[in-house]
């Protein structure tokens, strides 16, 4: 029986690989459910931040928020790229980092150039190894995005764009929509657009505490984290059931080829049956 | 009855609170404020403290402690933006110089050109790769 042996063998190690994948599509399973609710939990806070900041814009203020005020010339652009610390999930940052890499080469044909914020290992790696001008980056997030993390590396663009190095900042994540698809997206976060915040209402102003430029500051300010926190609350869910998906593929593979690699063997196994009997059936009419 | 006004508190992780208060006070910038309902509409920052709030037919008052933020007063809402971190000027200045002296370290002996062919060359093989797997898929069936 040549080669029943090492057709066992193959076999026990597909199914080693199956158990594995298997396992790996249940953990990314249960981190997706997690994964959502998070998301779903850092709801609350950017549609209140959005909301204010839209009474903010519409209030009669004397005061403007460089945030606000569109620049004529954009010369040089920041982007922020959003991708996952692990692989091991489908096309998921490939995709995200292919419109990243696309957009900034058609910022480069204009004549603009391009500064990168990194969240996330693969875009922090892709990023260096393309020779993109990184400014700052976040790794190791762990399965749950934290403000604080994120605080740092923002405030770089953030103070950027104050000082005019860059004069648009955007961020390129992929957006959750539902387990099974998921979509990289291109947002520009500053200049805050109209349209982001909403349509006016009334004319009046709010009484504020300290003065009115240091207020604004810190909610503008916020309001830009918590977009970015959101969207990379988003990856992290797409990360996920990416990741499921991936890994159930990967384990319907193994199991066919599990299936294949029996009948094979099963083939071989007969065939030795067959001719052993002949042998002795051959062996019995010589006597 | 008292009269009552819709409260939110929420950080960027999670809702705090939501629901009808009597009154709310909270550690502003410049001291302690007290709001009841019909307060002019302000926005004003506060300070890492406890924020008060009184229920409607419950005795004791509610605390919420926030590591700082943001409150809004508006006609029949009052928000809370409560930072999950501990902020302050030097502290985000702090995390941003870290953050920018890492990325240098990262970069330091790096082209500033950005190598478009190869990130394309990169992304297609991976793309190829995605197909390819497909591809043994839709034989196997």
């Amino acid at each position: 029986m040549a080669g029943s042996k090492e057709i066992r063998t193959k076999i026990k190690s597909v199914e080693n690989t199956r158990k594995i994948t298997k396992a790996m599509e249940m953990v990314a399973a249960s981190k997706m459910r997690k994964a959502q609710e998070r998301m779903r939990h850092a709801r609350p806070y950017a549609e209140k931040i959005r909301n204010v900041a839209a009474h903010l814009s519409h209030a009669h203020s004397e005061y403007k928020h460089p945030f606000i005020v569109k620049r004529d010339q954009v010369a040089n652009v920041g982007l922020i790229v959003v991708t996952s610390d692990k692989g091991l999930c489908g096309g998921l940052n490939t995709n995200v980092l292919r419109m990243a890499i696309n957009q900034m080469k058609s910022w480069e044909s204009e004549k603009r150039g391009v500064a990168v914020t990194a969240i996330g290992n693969k875009g922090l790696g892709f990023m260096g190894r393309v020779g993109a001008n990184v400014k700052s980056h976040v790794i190791s997030l762990g399965d749950a995005p934290h403000m604080e993390k994120l605080i740092g590396p923002i405030k770089v663009m953030l103070d950027a764009y104050i000082a005019g190095e860059i004069d648009q900042l955007h961020i390129c994540y992929t957006r959750f929509i539902n387990t099974m698809k998921q979509e990289p997206v291109i947002e520009q976060l500053l200049p805050v657009t109209g349209e982001q915040l909403g349509s006016a209402t009334g004319y009046w102003d709010y009484i504020y505490e300290p003065e009115a430029p240091e207020v604004i500051n810190e909610l503008m300010v916020r309001y830009i984290e918590s977009l970015v926190f959101h969207a990379v609350a988003e990856n992290m869910a797409s990360e996920q059931s990416a990741r499921m998906v991936a890994m159930k593929s990967a384990s319907d593979n193994a199991k066919n080829v599990i299936g294949e690699l029996k009948l094979v063997y099963n083939k071989a196994r007969q065939a030795a049956i067959t001719k052993e009997i002949s042998e002795i059936v051959g062996g019995a009419a010589a006597v | 009855m008292a009269m009552t006004i819709h409260l939110d508190v929420v950080s960027a992780e999670e809702s705090i609170f939501s629901g009808l208060a009597e009154f709310v006070a909270a550690p502003a910038a410049m001291g302690e404020v007290g709001i009841y309902p019909h307060h002019a509409p302000m926005i004003t920052k506060i300070k890492p403290g406890a924020v008060r709030v009184k229920v409607p037919n419950q005795e004791e008052e509610t605390l919420i402690f926030v590591s700082g933020g943001l409150l809004e007063v508006q006609p029949g809402v009052i928000t809370v933006l409560a930072d999950t971190a501990i902020r302050g000027q030097d502290l985000d200045e702090a995390s941003a110089l870290e953050a920018k002296r890492l990325a240098e370290e990262a970069m330091r002996d790096k082209s500033s050109e950005i190598d478009y062919a190869k990130a394309q060359a990169e992304l297609a093989e991976a793309v190829a790769q995605l197909r390819a797997i497909q591809k043994l898929r839709k034989g196997v069936h």
